[in-house]
């Protein structure tokens, strides 16, 4: 308990900064969203997203935090196989048309 | 007799009762439950990639008629629920701390205004799915698209057939979303009786912590639901 709460001390600074951030990525993404990139708009958009996510998972959710290393091991393995599913499947059809 | 009572004192004393007896302390306890939380979401991440990774490959498949479909969709409504759910996520965060440091008003009054947000998504998300039946948009019997232009070829008109995948896929997705949503305003609501009630102290809050995980599992989807779905091409 004691170590929970000291490592929690005062951690609204942060939560806010997170905030924030998260905030200024949507307002970001939305405006990449209108510039003309070409095949770069879809990789920022799912770039914002993913280090909109990160922050959420490590600040908000605890992982940063998290005293338990097997709940670290559990997130990092649930990202492993959904990468597993999205690149496999993907580069599966993304090659098709190769001859 | 004044043995066995002195023990029963000594034992309240060490022990909260909620802390249950095979767990070493209240700080293992918390972190089995996280952990198992974890889990659970780890299956709900393989739930949704599915659906994800459908939409990855018609994408590629379809990406213009997917363009001129993501257009029709109101980016404005999509841009303010996005800013809806990051701040429900800043009030859970807050609910949370609230029950570490035994804050009671801060505590019941972040679930309530956690709930009031919820809520402001779901309507919000009913006003885009009516414009989207006003509009024919809903896929079945009818579904119409004709003659919508797909962005950045002009001349070429989007297949509804392929369009209509589009709309598949952004009813299911939103609408499993939405799913989630309501069932987490539902555990917010029996997480503001138990607080009401002041079952929370900051030696057991379990039921916050894992709630909370729950509600922003369900922020972290829609943050790239939201791209995906809203802000394909929407570049003049």
């Amino acid at each position: 308990m004691s170590a929970h709460s000291s490592s929690t001390a005062s951690p609204l600074k942060g939560y806010f900064a997170v905030f924030f951030a998260l905030l200024v990525g949507t307002g970001l993404t939305v405006y990449a969203a209108t510039l003309d990139l070409g095949r770069f708009n879809a990789a920022v958009a799912l770039g914002i997203a993913t280090v909109k996510a990160t922050l959420v998972t490590l600040f908000f959710m605890h992982v940063w935090h998290a005293s338990e290393k097997l709940t670290k091991l559990v997130v990092i393995a649930a990202l492993f196989f959904l990468l597993l599913l999205l690149g496999l499947t993907m580069s599966d059809y993304a090659t098709r048309l190769w001859s | 007799m004044p043995d066995s009572t002195l023990v029963g004192l000594h034992h309240e004393e060490e022990h909260h009762p909620e802390l249950l007896h095979h767990f070493a302390d209240a700080q293992q306890q918390r972190d089995a439950s996280s952990l198992g939380m974890w889990v659970f979401l780890a299956t709900e991440i393989m739930f949704f990639g599915g659906l994800f990774c459908a939409y990855l490959v018609y994408r590629r498949w379809y990406f213009g008629d997917f363009a001129a479909a993501s257009k029709s969709i109101n980016m404005a409504l999509g841009a303010t629920n996005t800013a809806v759910l990051i701040c429900s996520s800043l009030t859970v965060v807050l609910t949370v701390w609230a029950a570490q440091t035994a804050r009671r008003t801060l505590l019941i009054g972040s679930l309530a205004i956690t709930m009031l947000l919820g809520v402001t998504f779901l309507g919000i998300k009913g006003i885009e799915y009516k414009d989207k039946f006003v509009e024919h948009h809903v896929p079945g019997a009818s579904f119409s698209f004709e003659n919508e232009p797909i962005p950045g070829h002009p001349g070429q008109f989007a297949n509804p057939r392929h369009a209509q995948m589009f709309f598949s896929l952004y009813f299911v997705m939103t609408g499993l979303h939405a799913l989630h949503m309501i069932i987490g305003l539902g555990i917010f609501l029996w997480l503001f009786v138990m607080a009401w009630k002041g079952r929370f102290t900051p030696e057991w809050h379990t039921p916050v912590e894992i709630g909370g995980l729950y509600w922003h599992f369900v922020d972290i989807v829609w943050i790239y639901l939201f791209p995906l779905l809203y802000l394909i091409d929407r570049h003049p």
